[in-house]
């Protein structure tokens, strides 16, 4: 089922695959047992300073004034870091490969917009001199209204959270407020389904907590650099991102890490590296800035919540005829990673089924919340369950077992996907398979016999017209009764639909042939039968040729 | 405050350090000793990374106060092997696969240790019950709890 292609880097290549089935010892497993590996903050320096963060009690607030006077008296105090001291304090994640704009103070300085913002650095010669200096700091806020619900947040005149993005979403492209999949026409396909289903799904943000929280040392190197140990998980990305932030050359700055004590995903939003490196910059010595496990929880972003809105059309024969998903994506107060989730849960729609009429809308929502960053396939796993959950209500409304209710929907090699892509290397039906079978569970001899290789393609390969509204636009969701109100003074008006330039269309590569053997494929199982009739697909117009609606090879490009 | 000496046994070597009142036994082998194998995790003894022996008891040194450990004897995983020749706990632990991350893994180590030093022949419910202190984020419990079976295995094959 597995298609090998030894042609790519063929010269690189040692066939002599024989490490498989063995035993291997892991390099750094000694390490480990006898407690000699360095994780970033297993390192002595003379000298180190510590540093601690001052942050915002409230989830939104106006900042009238900081007075740090009394801290800077205080005993061990060798510097206190503001807003201002820092080059450049404005960043966003993904900037560094041109995707959005930046939102995110390094210390806050004229508002807070999520509890636990960092506001003010302390550095001094111990913890606890760092801590107590921290207590003397005296901030004094106007608290504002806040929003912490996703489609509350959405509403005209809700509560503005980042200014940056003044209708509180992420602006795709610079102009649009979501991300969007069509193909085909829902609403035709939803009037002449036998049942219609909707439901919602709202996930929870959960806490990475890894066992090591996040922190970096810092320390002035030889050759006028510094020396940064970093628990970062792309640390390079870190080094970017820290050069970025205190307007510095990147090679005078000597990352080291890779040694992370449990990521998931936590470790990659450069939460420590650059105020730990300014703190060096502006006492000359080594300073340590790490989390204590209140902060990580407070301030280290979680993976965000998500909420799915589901609606599918379904025949009393099983096939799903019709999949609309409307996902809300709570950012919390600042970008971070989750723009980048939402693009990934909209290429994830409708799931590997091949239903010949989606629609998808998702949105990156700002609220008073923590800012959420990536997790474990994030932007997938959300969408992923929700629609499996959807699978099995769905299933059990038109009274078909749930593996064949998924064997009968699964996409097949050859099929369209609603991406304008072509489906290769599938496999669900097969997984479904193995799956009944490792679980003694009854599967009927057609879903027995049904394989990702036939019956696939042809019809299904169609590409349907894709319904537009009458000014030619493929149409805002309904969930969406008007655009957001932009505040006085920001953005203009979102500008007219334009269409982008033609792209080529995807060529159907030449038909595999059902039953023939795949190329270097090593032990292909002789087929029991024949292959099943291909599943009819809903009757469509002859397929014209259309763009893509969402076209994700160019998301990380900027489009103007 | 005025910092106050203490001297006690570390890995088998006699340390002397001056220490705040309310400083913490890991940091003081941390920061003041430079024996960074045990951990800080949580800062509220709910994780076990910072566990060491102290008088051959698993404490959690982020909640020991260094001013309570004058005269004692303190075990760390970095004491664990003799010389050259690692610890039957360490041999499993790398046959097993029984660190991912490796970060809960010296506190692991010497929750482990406590347990066979004074129950050489534990059941796995006396296993599960040594390491209940110990969260491993990577979620490796089952190798762990297989490398410390096989350890004392092992060490009672010795002895017979």
């Amino acid at each position: 089922m597995l298609e090998f292609r030894k042609d790519l880097f063929a010269d690189e290549r040692d066939d002599n695959l024989n490490v498989i089935g063995k035993g291997e010892q892991r390099q750094d497993m000694l390490g480990h047992v006898t407690g000699r590996t360095r994780f970033f903050d297993d390192h002595g320096f003379g000298g180190l300073l510590h540093l601690k963060v001052v942050r915002s009690p409230h989830h939104h607030a106006r900042i009238r004034s900081i007075d740090v006077s009394a801290a800077e008296r205080a005993a061990g105090v060798k510097r206190v870091i503001r807003g201002q001291d820092v080059p450049l304090n404005k960043n966003t994640l993904l900037s560094l490969i041109g995707f959005g704009k930046d939102d995110e103070p390094t210390l806050a300085v004229d508002k807070v917009r999520y509890k636990g913002e960092p506001i003010v650095a302390i550095i001094a010669d111990s913890d606890a001199e760092a801590m107590a200096a921290a207590k003397l700091v005296r901030v004094s806020y106007d608290p504002l209204p806040t929003v912490f619900d996703v489609q509350e947040a959405l509403k005209p005149g809700a509560v503005v959270v980042n200014e940056t993005y003044p209708g509180n979403y992420f602006e795709y492209h610079e102009k649009y407020d979501h991300q969007k999949l069509r193909f085909g026409d829902v609403e035709a396909a939803f009037r002449t389904a036998d049942h219609v289903l909707e439901e919602r799904y709202q996930m929870s943000p959960i806490e990475h907590a890894s066992t090591e929280t996040n922190g970096t040392i810092a320390a002035p190197e030889t050759n006028n650099r510094y020396v940064v140990h970093s628990c970062a998980q792309g640390l390079f990305f870190s080094l970017g991102t820290t050069a970025k932030i205190l307007a510095l050359e990147s090679n005078r700055l000597h990352f080291i890490g890779g040694t992370v004590g449990g990521g998931f995903g936590g470790k990659v939003d450069s939460l420590t590296e650059p105020l730990a490196v300014l703190g060096a910059i502006l006492t000359g010595r080594p300073v340590r800035y790490v989390l204590g496990r209140e902060e990580e929880m407070q301030f280290g972003s979680p993976r965000g919540a998500e909420r799915h809105v589901i609606k599918d059309g379904v025949m009393r024969d099983g096939r799903i005829v019709a999949r609309q998903i409307t996902s809300y994506f709570d950012a919390g107060a600042y970008t971070r990673l989750t723009s980048y989730g939402v693009v990934k849960c909209v290429a994830h729609m409708p799931g590997p089924y091949t239903i010949p009429n989606v629609r998808g809308d998702a949105y990156c929502v700002f609220t008073n919340r923590v800012p959420a960053t990536a997790m474990r396939g994030f932007g997938v796993t959300g969408v992923d369950f929700s629609i499996e959950v959807q699978m099995d209500k769905l299933a059990h409304l038109v009274g078909i077992d749930p593996m064949e209710f998924r064997i009968l929907n699964a996409y097949r090699d050859g099929d369209m996907k609603a991406h304008r892509r072509v489906a290769h290397n599938t496999a669900l039906i097969e997984c479904v398979q193995v799956a009944a079978q490792k679980v003694n569970w009854p599967l009927s001899e057609t879903a027995r016999r049904a394989s990702s290789l036939s019956g696939g393609g042809g019809p299904r390969a169609a590409i349907p017209p894709t319904v537009t509204d009458e000014s030619g636009r493929i149409g805002r969701p309904e969930t969406r009764q008007a655009p957001p109100q932009l505040a006085p003074g920001a953005a203009a008006p979102l500008p007219a639909y334009q269409s982008p330039p033609a792209v080529p269309i995807y060529q159907l590569p030449p038909a595999h042939q059902p039953g023939a053997p795949l190329p270097n494929h090593p032990s292909q199982p002789a087929a029991v039968a024949p292959p099943p009739a291909p599943i009819p697909p809903v009757p469509n117009p002859p397929a014209t040729p259309q763009h893509g609606a969402a076209r994700f090879s160019s998301v990380f490009t900027r489009r103007r | 405050m005025a910092r106050m000496p203490v001297q006690f046994r570390l890995n088998g070597s006699d340390r002397a350090v001056f220490v705040e009142p309310a400083e913490t036994l890991l940091g003081t082998i941390r920061r003041g000793l430079g024996d960074f194998a045990p951990k800080f995790g949580c800062g509220q003894g709910t994780c076990g990374v910072c566990t060491v022996l102290v008088d051959g008891e698993p404490r959690l040194g982020c909640l020991t106060l260094s001013v309570t450990c004058e005269g004692r004897s303190i075990e760390t995983a970095s004491g664990l092997a003799d010389g050259p020749t690692l610890h039957p706990l360490q041999v499993a632990f790398m046959e097993h696969f029984a660190a991912q991350c490796g970060f809960c893994t010296p506190g692991m180590l010497m929750a482990a240790k406590a347990l066979l030093d004074r129950n050489p022949d534990p059941t796995r419910v006396e296993v599960v019950e040594a390491i209940a202190g110990n969260i491993c984020r990577c979620t490796g419990y089952e190798p762990i709890i297989n490398a410390i079976l096989a350890a004392a295995q092992q060490r009672g094959a010795r002895r017979a």
